[in-house]
């Protein structure tokens, strides 16, 4: 699904990414794991290509296309997804009528027919409810007014609408109490199948006990500096990123 | 462009003409000659077949506006209007557009085509030809497809008793009317454009509704076939009798071609005891080019008189176009218990100029009234609001709350708020609020994350920002509008 090779990117003329190697096939979860300013982050916003993060050298292929040449709209109509660390306020935007428009906009993109106000609605509450959302906070401006854990419960409500291929989930537990990290699990694991991948970011071990990730990688200095199975995310738990970052030491 | 290239156009061949003084009113012709004087006025008064009064009135605010200065406290540049250059009176005349819709510029069509005009409006917004003489009811057909539609409409105003007709045609059918209430909300010597308007006012619309009466319909779509070429020095009056009701629209989203660089309309409203009228402009007039050539220059006079108990006039208007506006409507609340409203959408975008607000005069106890107003500048455009609240000594727990916000597009546009405040009376509350934000890259980012392109992120994030004044416009202009904006500040972001 997802094939980084030796990608390299900066900001400002900072190199932040220094060769990163990944590949996600799909169907598969993968988490990475790393320390404050690793550039998790900075790795989900190549890949969405938000502006100011040059990409140096490298390639990534998404679904067979080349997506570091994209406009961050083609991506998301050809399935990436990011549920972002800090999810945007839109003021005066109503969050159903920026889902609709989205959903649409994407699915005129792919060539498929536009859901209408009906249809849309239908599916909307259907998702909404299955994330133990009141139908409310479809009604509200998008994340204006949001709790941090309302904001998280959005994301992954816009992931459902929009069925991405490659879900990158960039620290979306943090901020959230265990019922809310038990939702938004359930958000991924509902999706999860052959057509879907996902890139976890996460800090924390609690929120792979319910995400259980096929592969967990360990990102320092913007490189991928250990991977392994689901083991790698308990034994960083217990001894933390030291014991497999010689650097960090 | 064509706009300006036409009036230059129009403008050489009228020169070429030759400038004859002393020409008598009997001569058969299409145009004035060029200038302003007393002759000029009393051809435009005889060809209008007026009453000796309104003559006289037309001629004193002539000689009132010899004396005044152009005002040059607004934040407007622009090079000195030749007043004696431009042509103050034309017969309906034949248009030299062109021949079909193949002819007009694919991007005006393209604009229309977002817009979701239909395809039948098209082509008079474009002003493509059509047989001279015929042309007001081919016009009617091509918006309505048959002219009954507009005869129903006429017929459903006649019934309920509502006055609804061009300002010169009431001249003749109700003098009385226009002779009580012309220049009694807005004197001749007003301001500079209001004594020009008054003094060569060719046309526009009176409305009149009787006591008790809610107006059957929004005098909206019916205007819009109707209000075509009234002419540069645009003249309104409605008048709403005692607890009757009015919804009135101007303007059109499509940007119009129109051959006068200059307008300075005038619009008076009268509102008697528990009376409501709402007023709603769109305003799209040719801003000019990406280059700042050329565009409408509007310098309007709008004015409220909320006169009766309980009375209720609200502006809401959207102005998208225009290289230059200067207008500020505004809401004399003299009725105890009066309520007057203003809510505004500006967008300025490449070098347009606008200086609008909104003037709220407290003179009854009690009175309220509420300014909302949302300012959009991109490009190298400046955007300001000026606005007045003024509490009257005898305006015991008057109300006002203003709320202004602007928003930017890039980094070479100009936001300015000048609020002014004159409260004589301590018991008065008021409130104002002023923001000024930038679409953040973040908000453009997660949208387009999200499968929008920039150009719709742009459009949402904008009407989100102008969401509390569009849900005050008729249903109908509501969704246009939408799309105008979005249509307005293309090409201003990336
Ligand atoms: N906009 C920016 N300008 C300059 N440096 C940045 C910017 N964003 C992130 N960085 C730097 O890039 C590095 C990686 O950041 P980030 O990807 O956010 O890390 P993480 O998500 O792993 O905590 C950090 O050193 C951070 O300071
Ligand atoms: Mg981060």
């Amino acid at each position: 699904m997802l094939e980084i090779k030796g990608l390299r990117a900066s900001i400002d003329g900072k190199a932040i990414l220094n060769g990163i190697d990944l590949v996600i096939p799909p169907g598969e979860v993968h988490a990475i794991m790393g320390p404050n300013g690793s550039g998790k982050s900075t790795l989900s916003y190549v890949l969405s290509g938000r502006e100011g993060y040059e990409v140096d050298g490298g390639t990534a292929t998404f679904a067979g296309q080349d997506i570091l040449a994209m406009e961050p709209e083609e991506r998301a109509a050809a399935g990436l997804f990011l549920a972002f660390q800090y999810p945007v306020e839109l003021p005066g935007v109503n969050n159903a009528n920026f889902l609709r428009t989205a959903l649409n906009a994407q699915r005129r993109a792919r060539g498929e027919g536009e859901l209408d106000a009906v249809q849309f609605l239908k599916l909307a509450r259907t998702e909404a409810k299955r994330l133990s959302m009141p139908d409310d906070m479809l009604k509200r401006n998008v994340n204006v007014g949001f709790s941090g854990g309302e904001k998280k419960r959005n994301e992954v409500l816009q992931m459902a609408m929009l069925r991405p291929k490659l879900a990158i989930l960039d620290e979306t537990d943090s901020g959230l109490d265990i019922d809310a990290l038990k939702i938004v699990a359930e958000g991924v694991n509902a999706l999860r199948g052959p057509g879907f991948s996902a890139l976890v970011i996460t800090h924390y071990q609690r929120l792979l006990d319910h995400i259980v990730p096929d592969r967990v990688h360990v990102l320092a200095n913007g490189r991928i500096v250990k991977s392994g199975g689901p083991e790698l995310a308990h034994a960083l738990e217990a001894g933390g990123y030291a014991a497999v970052i010689p650097e960090a030491a | 462009m064509p706009a300006v290239a036409e009036t230059l156009e129009t403008v050489q061949a009228a020169t070429e003409g030759g400038y004859k003084w002393g020409f008598s009113t009997d001569i058969e012709m299409d145009m004035a000659p060029k200038g302003l004087n007393e002759d000029i006025i009393r051809l435009i008064s005889a060809r209008k077949n007026e009453p000796q009064w309104l003559l006289d009135w037309r001629l004193a605010a002539f000689a009132v506006w010899l004396k005044m200065d152009e005002p040059d406290w607004a934040m407007v540049n622009h090079p000195p209007i030749d007043y004696q250059d431009l042509h103050y009176y034309a017969a309906p005349k034949k248009k030299a557009g062109p021949k079909s819709l193949d002819e007009v510029d694919p991007e005006l069509l393209r604009t229309y085509e977002k817009l979701g005009i239909p395809l039948k409006e098209r082509a008079i917004l474009a002003g493509v030809e059509t047989p001279d003489d015929v042309m007001p009811q081919v016009a009617m057909d091509a918006v309505f497809d048959s002219v009954s539609v507009a005869t129903t409409f006429k017929a459903t105003l006649a019934k309920s008793g509502v006055i609804f007709c061009p300002i010169s045609e009431a001249v003749q059918e109700h003098p009385e009317l226009v002779r009580k209430y012309l220049g009694s909300v807005v004197p001749t010597s007003d301001n500079y454009f209001a004594a020009l308007n008054s003094a060569v006012f060719t046309d526009g619309s009176f409305v009149y509704i009787p006591k008790g009466v809610r107006c059957p319909m929004e005098l909206s779509t019916y205007f819009r076939i109707n209000a075509r070429n009234t002419g540069q020095f645009e003249r309104t009056l409605i008048i709403a009798e005692e607890a009757s009701h009015v919804s009135y629209l101007e303007g059109c989203t499509a940007p119009q071609r129109d051959e006068n660089q200059l307008h300075a309309a005038v619009v008076e409203l009268v509102a008697f005891d528990d009376a409501t009228i709402k007023y709603s402009t769109v305003q799209n007039w040719y801003p000019g080019d990406s280059e700042g050539k050329g565009g409408i220059y509007n310098f309007v006079t709008k004015r409220g008189h909320c006169r009766g108990a309980r009375s209720k006039i609200s502006w809401t208007q959207v102005e998208t176009g225009s290289a230059i506006t200067w207008k500020y409507p505004s809401c004399v609340l003299q009725g105890d218990d009066s309520v007057g409203e203003f809510y505004s959408v500006a967008v300025t975008n490449n070098f347009q100029q606008a200086d609008t607000g909104t003037k709220m005069i407290h003179i009854g106890k009690r009175t309220k009234s509420t300014i909302v107003s949302k300012g959009i500048s991109a490009g190298r455009s400046n955007n300001t609001y000026r606005g007045l609240v003024r509490i009257d000594r005898r305006a015991d727990g008057a109300r006002n709350f203003t709320q202004c916000d602007s928003l930017l597009i890039g980094d070479q546009c100009g936001a300015h708020t000048v609020p002014y405040i004159e409260s004589r009376n301590p018991t008065a509350k008021l409130e104002h609020e002023a923001t000024t934000s930038k679409i953040a890259e973040d908000q453009l980012f997660y949208c387009r994350q999200r499968g929008l392109s920039e150009e719709d992120a742009v459009g949402l994030i904008v009407n989100g920002f102008c969401k509390d004044v569009l849900k005050e416009l008729p249903m109908e202009f509501a969704v246009e509008a939408q799309k105008l904006l979005a249509v307005s500040l293309e090409g201003s972001v990336g």
